[in-house]
């Protein structure tokens, strides 16, 4: 089904896109850094993260509450509130062309068509108050200018493509009229609807059941299977990020601390917060663990420590870790970590 | 063996759903439905299951901050629901409770030495009025937060911070047994390894008794000697940590436990899982005969008539409580033993 045409998706010149990712290249962000001004002060959530996504690659992201994984995300879908965030640097590319400097309205067209995003809160983010067929649809009225009755038609598939059962006589059915589950199906619709390049979820699954997010988790794999899209994942669950993901960035205190290749990065990490956090959670197939709890707490983003960010909680800090902060820099082949002593904790 | 501090027998919570312009009682939502274990004394039961099996109701019963429809509590000897006045109050200093989430169970308006010190209030002849600073300062102590900081306000601690706050509450009355609802799953991953190790250290220091309840299979392997699966209202299955991970022998706890993500990306292809079909059917209309039958890999038509009974049936090493016609073994997930026994080896 893959076009001749090398690093293209599949489908996507013939649906008419004007985006070409060169090698497959998607998305690249460039030393990026967003703000938050406030009347208390200057909380600093993203302070220089640089990636890259490629077509049919699962770029995990992986952090605690604040550490700046989903302003990440709404920093590439254009959806933060301009103020009180600031963006005072970086570039985000999309196919090369920087979507922060694009015109507002070329922008707008970009959200849907090419990148779009799943949030975790399935029940806030649907309007209650329009059946749910009707939502799906408005993405092809509003984008591909359909009329109504073409556009429920392509949402009843849709809705079929993502298993919810009898989607025919549920089109018309309201939001709280589905379980959670079946929620977070509708909004993967719309956030598929137009065939975008990129899709982002952010915690996708965080307030689903167990035996409902393995569902969950499972269309979204066969989704960006079919259609070769570059999948950002957004969780604090390394169990997930172990069952999907190909790449993955740890995220702390706004910065990316390191960066692999997921089977190398939970076989031996390279950087001891990633080290800590895997010897902290408990594991289901292990029994009379000792959880090595991380002491301390992550940083208030509005007072982050000089030198590295993560060194009041780190046992391998030493006088240069307070002082200077640690570039991510490559450690080993296909290794990056943003540690001084990155070798060490690489090597036990 | 040791002995039973609680006894719960045939438990049940029917909630009336009011419809109709008068109001009147058209149905029940079933929350818990006929539930019976016993907590031995200085152990920790899980009770895992998803949202709407009732087990934080379940939690609710045992502090008697809901009257049952029917069944008992027997603790220590005394039926719990037959005590009124001041003999509940007493037993009330016994059994204690730490909620879910840490932000709206503490009031933003009183101090931490309040909140901790309320306990005392309530019951003054624990702890006389002159010492009660000095013991809500070792009990911040015991739980790791700084004995100064007895005055400052909720808002000014983390949420890892506030749950031992919430755990300092619980504990101030010296109470044998103590419910956990969901005492982590609030907490960011680097802080949920803190509370549960405070947790374990305070079980071996004061003898306590837990009821762990959480929707975190991991957590609760972690934490439990027995463990108990709930699904809409009842117990599917109930056994040794052992019996439950290594032997499950209903359909949901295989389920559930092949559902949950492990962090090992080399056993993503080897892991057998079981995808169950649709969501938890509403407790306020639950299926007939066995509950699980709607969506159950192994239902036959027994299983939609007849009600499987939670009783003991092999499970390939020994026996233990499972409520499924069809109770065989399987294997789900391979154990790696890090106790002292058997260290590093595979059970």
């Amino acid at each position: 089904m893959t076009t001749t045409d090398t690093g293209t998706r599949r489908g996507k010149a013939a649906a008419g896109s004007e985006y070409h990712a060169k090698d497959g290249l998607l998305l690249e962000v460039e030393d990026l850094y967003v703000e938050f001004h406030t009347a208390d002060g200057i909380a600093r959530a993203i302070n220089g993260v640089n990636f890259d996504l490629y077509e049919g690659q699962t770029l995990a992201i992986l952090g605690e509450s604040g550490s700046g994984k989903s302003v990440t995300a709404q920093a590439i879908m254009g959806i933060l509130d301009v103020p009180p965030a600031v963006i005072p640097k970086g570039q985000i590319r999309y196919c090369g062309e920087d979507l922060l400097t694009m015109q507002a309205e070329k922008r707008r067209k970009t959200r849907g068509p090419e990148i779009s995003m799943v949030f975790q809160d399935a029940l806030s983010s649907l309007n209650p108050v329009f059946p749910v067929g009707w939502q799906i649809a408005e993405m092809f009225r509003v984008h591909r200018g359909m009329n109504r009755s073409d556009s429920l038609e392509r949402a009843i598939k849709l809705m079929q493509r993502v298993q919810i059962p009898g989607a025919k006589e549920r089109v018309k059915a309201y939001p709280h009229q589905f379980s959670g589950g079946m929620r977070q199906r509708i909004m993967i619709a719309m956030a598929i609807a137009l065939d975008p390049a990129v899709l982002i979820a952010d915690e996708p699954t965080t307030a689903l059941d167990v035996t409902v997010q393995a569902q969950i988790m499972a269309l979204l794999q066969e989704l960006q299977e079919e259609r070769q899209m570059g999948l950002i994942l957004i969780t604090h669950d390394l169990g997930v990020v172990a069952d999907v993901a190909d790449k993955i960035a740890v995220m702390y205190a706004g910065r990316i601390v390191e960066r692999a290749d997921v089977y190398d990065l939970y076989r031996q990490p390279a950087h001891p917060y990633t080290k800590g956090l895997l010897e902290s959670i408990p594991r289901l197939d292990q029994k009379g663990q000792q959880l090595a709890a991380i002491g301390g707490l992550p940083p208030n983003l509005m007072r982050i420590p000089e030198g590295c960010a993560f060194n009041p909680r780190c046992k391998y800090a030493q006088d240069v870790c307070r002082e200077d902060r640690p570039a991510l820099r490559l450690v080993a082949p296909g290794r990056e970590s943003a540690c001084h002593f990155a070798e060490e904790v690489l090597n036990g | 063996m040791a002995e039973a501090i609680l006894t719960a027998t045939d438990l049940v919570k029917h909630y009336p759903i009011k419809g109709g312009v008068l109001r009147r009682t058209v149905g029940h939502v079933k929350a818990v439905d006929g539930v019976s274990f016993e907590l031995l004394k200085g152990e920790t039961l899980g009770i895992v299951g998803e949202s709407g099996c009732g087990k934080s109701t379940l939690g609710r019963l045992l502090m008697r901050l809901e009257e049952p429809t029917s069944g008992s509590v027997v603790f220590d000897g005394v039926d719990m629901y037959a005590q009124k006045g001041r003999a509940m109050r007493k037993l009330r200093r016994d059994i204690q409770i730490v909620f879910q989430d840490p932000y709206t169970s503490l009031n933003p308006r009183k101090t931490v030495g309040d909140i901790v010190g309320e306990p005392f209030d309530i019951h003054p002849d624990v702890v006389p009025k002159k010492g009660r600073r000095k013991a809500v300062q070792d009990l911040l102590d015991l739980v790791g937060l700084n004995p100064e900081h007895i005055n400052r306000y909720p808002h000014q601690f983390s949420g890892g911070q506030r749950q031992r706050i919430g755990i300092a509450r619980g504990i101030a009355l010296n109470p044998k047994v103590l419910i956990c609802d969901e005492p982590v799953s609030a907490l960011d991953v680097s802080v949920q390894a803190q509370v549960v190790n405070l947790m374990e250290k305070l079980q071996d220091e004061l003898g306590l008794s837990y009821i762990f309840i959480a929707h975190d299979l991991s957590v609760v392997r972690h934490i439990s000697d027995r463990v108990g699966v709930m699904y809409l209202g009842k117990m599917a299955e109930l056994g040794e940590e052992d019996d439950i991970y290594g032997r499950p022998t209903h359909p949901y706890t295989q389920a559930l436990l092949s559902a949950v993500p492990v962090p090992d990306p080399t056993l993503r292809d080897k892991k057998e899982q079981i995808v169950l079909k649709g969501d938890v059917p509403s407790p306020a209309n639950p299926p007939s005969g066995c509950r699980f039958h709607t969506r159950c890999f192994k239902a036959q038509d027994k299983c939609k008539t007849d009600i499987p009974l939670l009783e003991l049936r092999p499970d390939g090493a020994g026996e233990h409580l499972s409520a499924c016609h069809f109770a065989q073994p399987r294997e789900i997930i391979e154990t790696i033993d890090l106790t002292e026994q058997g260290a590093g080896n595979a059970v």
